[in-house]
């Protein structure tokens, strides 16, 4: 009896736990009957995709074409997208995803999540076998790319880059639309720079090592701390994007008595761990205080604590990136392939609750 | 010789001696390390500050989770890796009731001690989730806690709508108590959490007879059902119980910063609850355990890494070291290695013998 009861319960979790990876799975693949078959074939046919034969991958496109061409004027696309809990960013940039790629707009999308490269990769050859008309990817790492996209290219399935680059060929691709982290990281330095302080003791949280945004925003500080003699580093570490070692890594400068007025978080969770760190410590911080406090992102509650004068700067990384790829699909190729979109920098002198509605993500 | 046995043989042995290796190393390097001031923090209140008070607040999440993974440990004789995916999932439940659907609440729509209730209990039926998988279906705990490990962090965005639910000061300035300080009381509060969590593991262990049927379990299970214990019974219950550290932990996490992650919260902290475990000398194969080890083993982590912070040790360095640690203790369990020690032990101690005869 009592295992019955433990083994209906279990079942029951179960079905949570289904209908919870299926309220992420079920909505972006809103499964059209007609191409449903096609989609079956190739698949079975995966492990051989393991190995990059783009001669038969070739073949079984002009065979297959005509069923592709009857599932109706929808465009195909295979979106390959980071794990959208990562960050308030990657959650906006998917729901705007989300809300481009439907149906009312002409598309059927198919979504993969991961972020790991390899699954990445994985999950592009599958979207490469399964035929869709355009690959929409944001690489969680710059290398490796070259032999899938080189697959892409021999089946004629068209890919756009977007809010990452990789290390591949320009021709391998159509468009890449990114933001450009080495300019945020220098709007937000040069800001810094006209702050006037007499010497900047920095702690400088970093994202995780090797990726765009940490190379990016990391470049410009570290060269403006080479060349100026009052620029200093106090600490430099990565967080890894995360807002508690953020707080253990200020905690640790704040007990070791080292000076310092800068934090340069790299994200505004991490802005957020050092603020909580500066807390403990009553270690005043915001405008006109003794500490200057920058993040990243513009996260909502970010850009409010920038309002509330606790925080001194935001950096915008724009995650709203599908209507310049709906654009391209459209529209055609665009000459310039590296496509950089507009993006802010707030002050919290400056910023008005406009600025917090419209840009807060 | 004898008495050299008796220390190196006491379980409290292992990580006491690893506390008195990083002191030392401390006192060696920095003797600030041990310095602790009286701050003003920014609500007004004078608190205490310091790397020993950063160590025992950081530590308490830690010592909450070793207790309950040593009684998993014990009775299942495999590890819950799911623990950190569990706290996020705890975490955004307890977001969840506080915030309604409004990520940015004016006020709180429940009381906090309901919103914690309530997390106690869903974490409570994610540990009966996986102590079921091993318990009744005998599925290796690795594995079965695996489901959760990669579910989890995706139910804990589910619950909450993959919003990120923030709680300002000016909606409730009690929340941030629990990982912060209460006015008035200069220690931090995880503090005092993680010891009336322990006082009331160690009530537990004294006046009921948990600690007796979870080591029978995992010692033999079958020898223990023929004594009229019911072995599924206790891992159950070893894993529920789990679920309620793992809540009370994620409560702190949370309330730290005032709003949660789901991809980063409590990241890897199951390895640093597993390595707790281990460095408290308890067999990773289950069987007998000592609590206060486990618990002391979990600071002497915390103690490790803020060492490592203090040391500028980049962060992403960090498991690289504890993963030395981790390696060590486990080779040094492993029974061939005893048994080796043993018979070498034994051998100088015949050679002795002849020695002082002849």
């Amino acid at each position: 009896m009592k295992r019955r009861v433990i083994a209906s319960m279990l079942a029951a979790m179960m079905a949570v736990a289904l209908t919870a990876c299926g309220g992420q799975a079920a909505a972006p693949a809103p499964a059209e009957p007609a191409p449903a078959p096609a989609a079956e074939e190739p698949k079975a046919e995966e492990p051989k995709a393991e190995e990059p034969a783009p001669a038969p991958a070739a073949e079984e496109k002009t065979e297959e074409a005509a069923p592709a061409a009857d599932a109706g004027e929808l465009i195909r696309v295979g979106i390959i997208n980071n794990d959208p809990n990562e960050s308030g960013y990657r959650t906006a940039n998917d729901a705007d995803m989300k809300k481009m790629f439907c149906e009312e707009n002409g598309y059927e999308a198919q979504f993969a999540y991961s972020l790991k490269n390899d699954e990445q990769i994985a999950a592009a050859q599958n979207f490469i076998q399964d035929e869709v008309d355009y690959l929409l990817l944001s690489a969680a790492d710059t290398a490796g790319w070259d032999s899938v996209l080189q697959d892409a290219q021999a089946a004629g399935v068209k890919v756009i880059l977007f809010d990452r680059t990789i290390d591949a060929p320009e021709d391998l691709y159509e468009a890449s639309i990114v933001s450009d982290m080495a300019k945020e990281g220098q709007t937000a330095v040069d800001w810094l720079a006209s702050q006037g302080l007499d010497e900047y003791n920095v702690i400088h949280l970093q994202g995780v090592m090797g990726s765009a945004a940490q190379q990016g925003r990391s470049g410009a500080l570290d060269e403006k701390v080479a060349a100026e003699d009052n620029w200093n580093i106090v600490n430099q570490q990565t967080a890894e994007w995360n807002a508690e070692k953020a707080q253990q890594i200020v905690q640790s400068v704040i007990d070791s008595g080292d000076k310092f007025n800068v934090i340069y978080a790299e994200n505004d969770d991490m802005a957020k761990g050092a603020v909580a760190a500066l807390d403990a410590a009553g270690i005043s911080h915001g405008v006109d205080k003794d500490v200057i406090v920058m993040g990243f992102d513009c996260n909502k509650w970010a850009l409010e604590e920038l309002l509330a004068g606790n925080w001194n700067y935001d950096g915008q990384c724009n995650p709203f990136q599908a209507s310049y790829i709906d654009e391209i699909i459209k529209n055609g190729t665009p000459a310039e392939k590296v496509i950089i979109m507009d993006e802010k920098g707030f002050d919290a002198k400056t910023i008005t609750q406009e600025d917090v509605d419209t840009y807060g993500i | 010789m004898n008495t050299l046995k008796k220390i190196t043989s006491n379980q409290m042995f292992i990580p006491l001696a690893a506390l008195l290796l990083l002191i030392i190393f401390n006192l060696i390097m920095d003797p600030g390390f041990f310095k602790i001031n009286l701050v003003q923090n920014s609500a007004g209140n004078y608190v205490f500050s310091g790397y020993l008070i950063t160590i025992l607040d950081m530590g308490s999440e830690l010592a909450i989770l070793a207790i309950g993974m040593t009684l998993v440990t014990a009775a299942s004789g495999g590890q819950d890796i799911s623990v950190g995916a569990v706290i996020a999932i705890g975490g955004s439940v307890i977001l969840r009731v506080l915030c309604g659907t409004d990520p940015r609440p004016e006020v709180l729509k429940a009381p906090i001690i309901v919103a914690f209730l309530i997390s106690c209990v869903v974490c409570m039926i994610f540990g009966a989730f996986n102590g079921a998988l091993v318990a009744f279906f005998r599925i290796q705990p690795m594995v079965a806690t695996l489901i959760m490990y990669t579910a989890g962090r995706s139910i804990a965005a589910w619950i909450n709508n993959n919003t990120l639910p923030v709680i300002s000061p000016a909606a409730s300035e009690t929340f941030a108590y629990f990982g912060g300080f209460i006015p008035g009381i200069p220690i931090p509060t995880p503090v005092f959490i993680a010891i009336i969590c322990v006082i009331i593991t160690m009530l537990i262990l004294k006046f009921t007879n948990l600690g007796l049927y979870t080591q029978s379990v995992g010692i033999n299970e079958n020898s223990s059902r023929l004594n009229g214990l019911n072995p599924e019974f206790i891992k159950l219950m070893a894993f529920v119980l789990l679920g309620l550290c793992v809540a009370v932990a994620g409560l702190i996490k949370v309330s730290r910063i005032s709003t949660i992650n789901y991809s980063v919260i409590a990241k890897d902290i199951e390895m640093d609850a597993i390595l707790a475990v281990a460095l408290g000398g308890n067999a990773l194969s289950g069987g007998k355990f000592n609590m206060i080890a486990s618990i002391l083993g979990a600071y002497v982590i915390q103690f490790l890494t803020t060492t490592l912070y203090k040391f500028k040790v980049s962060a992403d360095a960090l498991p690289a070291y504890k993963a030395v640690v981790v390696i060590f203790l486990v080779v040094m369990s492993a029974p061939i290695v005893r048994d080796y020690l043993e018979q070498l032990r034994k051998k100088m101690a015949a050679s002795r013998k002849e020695a002082a005869e002849s």
